[in-house]
């Protein structure tokens, strides 16, 4: 008897959920079956149900592709020196703020390097490729007066992963230094006060209180952005490179783009789809692991 | 109380406040320069005279661009999907998040629904799948692929389930005494106390959907009903010759332009600034209440 009014008082909560879980199911489930494509051969008009199987032949395929290897190590890379300047920056840039005692200078500086943030890859890469140009972009302009020969920023492969790590931070320190901010103003100041009584020197406060402080978020973070290493950023890559720099800046995402829509192998496309998303997968799970035990972090 | 115990010593502050200073103008500046050119004449832009300040002024440019049926068109586009998007997502989310945040004792299945929606956060079928999963359920060339598809923003479902669970549980348990059921806890007691929050997951979606240029890339076959960010894709970005008609490209070459180019930027740019004051504002606050604390 109880629980049959327990139950009566549970359907409200399903009538919420249902909408969502049946888009969920639709939009989020059916493609995750989708993926026995990758080891089909996906023909044209037949779909999942027509296409014959082969096994494990297109991650062969995959593995023999001459750029895979180089592919995955572009991902990992350009997306490994952004998370690192994804720290350093806005923890030095939060850090110069702190120490900033007018009001509202250190408003506008907020507001102008958090504005980036908001602002569409599109948009951004329209920016870029005019104030990059080699030779009457904006950029090239001003290294010239200093005597610099125009860079390439774009276009030369040795240069192409540097320029997506710098217009990375330029988009993004601006949040980062928000948040480690918000970090920063949560530290007892009677710790400084006794610092300073005690004779710590400037250096020895940042040292020894702020960047303690801080370091919760900073390790959080840092283990939290562990499964985002096959994520380079494909809104980024996509509208800023070019085939002049595939060797350096073609990436998982860009690859799949291009063998799936542009070329219609499906199953390839599907098998290194399948293939970042388990390796996310795993380094998420061993990133999320790691942030519970160094900093207390539970998503839910 | 004062809380600014430790200042800098005076030189040392000067370069401090000098070095801030040079990153601010370094992210202000391409915006700058966008507007410069874009309110400059062609010659002076194309001549490379062009940095912080327009030359030979002119808005020529935009009424070029406003007299440009396809960009007034995919800028409809974009208002629409916000205005129609926004909505869904907010709905959606809220209802969503309810349930969630309910206890185990109160909605036993509640652990199972959790993971049910984290899991699509954590593993996903990847681009083709998903592609091929909209096209079969119609909506390719449709305007509710811009909608439907991304309408469950989960992880602003995670930001309000616990702000919901930071409310006092007592409000609510005097209302269910008095025979209140879960809507009216919902919509009568939760939603009126988490304003801030629902106001930032709004600004936040408002901007998602105006930003979102991918989905109308590749799941629009025909132009026209590109939203304003996969337009400039196409245009700005990557021409893609495939996509074009012959007055495509015809438009192209006119626009092919750096001022015009920088003034369909701008305009883009309008609607993010607009709303920026109150991004954030809203922003610390939304950290904060949604922050995780389980």
């Amino acid at each position: 008897m109880r629980s049959r009014k327990k139950i009566l008082q549970e359907i409200p909560l399903f009538i919420m959920l249902a909408p969502a879980v049946i888009l969920v199911l639709i939009y989020s489930y059916a493609p995750m079956a989708g993926i026995v494509m990758a080891f089909q051969r996906v023909l044209p008009g037949k779909g999942i149900f027509g296409s014959p199987w082969v096994g494990w032949d297109n991650f062969t395929f995959v593995l023999e592709m001459p750029t895979f290897l180089q592919v995955l190590w572009n991902t990992i890379f350009i997306a490994g020196m952004k998370a690192i300047a994804g720290i350093v920056v806005p923890v030095t840039v939060a850090l110069m703020l702190n120490n900033v005692t007018s009001h509202a200078f250190k408003r506008t500086v907020q507001t102008v390097i958090y504005l980036p943030h908001f602002l569409s890859w599109v948009i951004l890469a329209g920016i870029f490729i005019d104030i990059l140009a080699p030779s009457d972009g904006v950029v090239n302009q001003v290294l010239g007066l200093v005597g610099i020969k125009p860079i390439f920023f774009l276009g030369n492969d040795k240069v192409f992963p540097w320029t997506m790590v710098a217009t990375d931070v330029w988009k993004s320190f601006g949040f980062g230094t928000i948040v480690y901010l918000a970090a920063l103003t949560d530290i007892d100041p009677t710790l400084y006060e006794a610092a300073v009584m005690d004779g710590a020197t400037r250096w020895q406060q940042t040292m020894y209180i702020t960047l303690p402080g801080i370091s919760g978020t900073i390790i959080m973070l840092t283990t939290l952005s562990l499964g985002n290493i096959l994520n380079a950023g494909f809104d980024q890559i996509f509208n800023l490179y070019s085939p002049l720099v595939y060797r350096t800046g073609d990436i998982i995402d860009t690859l799949v783009y291009r063998t799936g829509i542009l070329n219609n192998q499906y199953g390839v496309a599907t098998a290194v789809g399948l293939f970042k998303s388990v390796v996310s997968l795993l380094l998420i799970g061993i990133a999320y692991k790691l942030a519970a035990k160094f900093a207390d972090y539970k998503i839910f | 109380m004062n809380k600014k115990i430790v200042r800098l010593p005076f030189f040392q502050n000067i370069v401090n406040l000098l070095v801030l200073a040079i990153i601010a103008l370094v992210c202000a500046f391409p915006i700058i320069h966008t507007l410069a050119l874009s309110l400059s004449s062609a010659s002076a832009a194309s001549s490379g005279r062009v940095t912080i300040w327009p030359v030979e002024f002119t808005t020529q440019s935009y009424s070029f661009v406003l007299e440009n049926p396809a960009f007034l068109k995919s800028f409809g586009v974009s208002l629409l999907r916000v205005l129609v998007g926004v909505p869904v997502n907010m709905l959606l989310t809220v209802l969503v998040a309810y349930p969630l945040s309910r206890s185990i004792k109160e909605f036993r299945l509640r652990d199972g629904f959790a993971w049910f929606f984290l899991i699509t956060v954590l593993f996903s079928g990847g681009l083709i799948p998903w592609y091929m999963v909209i096209r079969q359920t119609g909506l390719i060339d449709s305007f509710w692929a811009l909608i439907i598809p991304g309408a469950l923003p989960v992880f602003n479902v995670i930001l309000l389930v616990n702000s919901f669970r930071n409310i006092p549980k007592e409000l609510e348990e005097a209302a269910a005494m008095d025979g209140a059921g879960h809507w009216t806890i919902l919509f009568k007691i939760l939603l009126p106390m988490s304003m801030p929050i629902l106001a930032t997951l709004t600004l936040f979606v408002a901007v998602a959907h105006w930003n979102a240029w991918f989905d109308g890339l590749i799941l629009m076959n025909s132009p026209d009903k590109y939203p304003l960010q996969s337009y400039l894709q196409t245009v700005i970005i990557n021409p893609d010759p495939r996509f074009l008609t012959e007055r495509d490209l015809a438009l192209l070459q006119m626009i092919s332009n750096r001022t015009t180019r920088a003034a369909q930027i701008f305009i883009a740019m309008i609607p993010i600034m607009a709303i920026y004051p109150f991004l954030q504002r809203y922003f610390v606050t939304g950290i904060k209440l949604g922050s995780v604390k389980g």
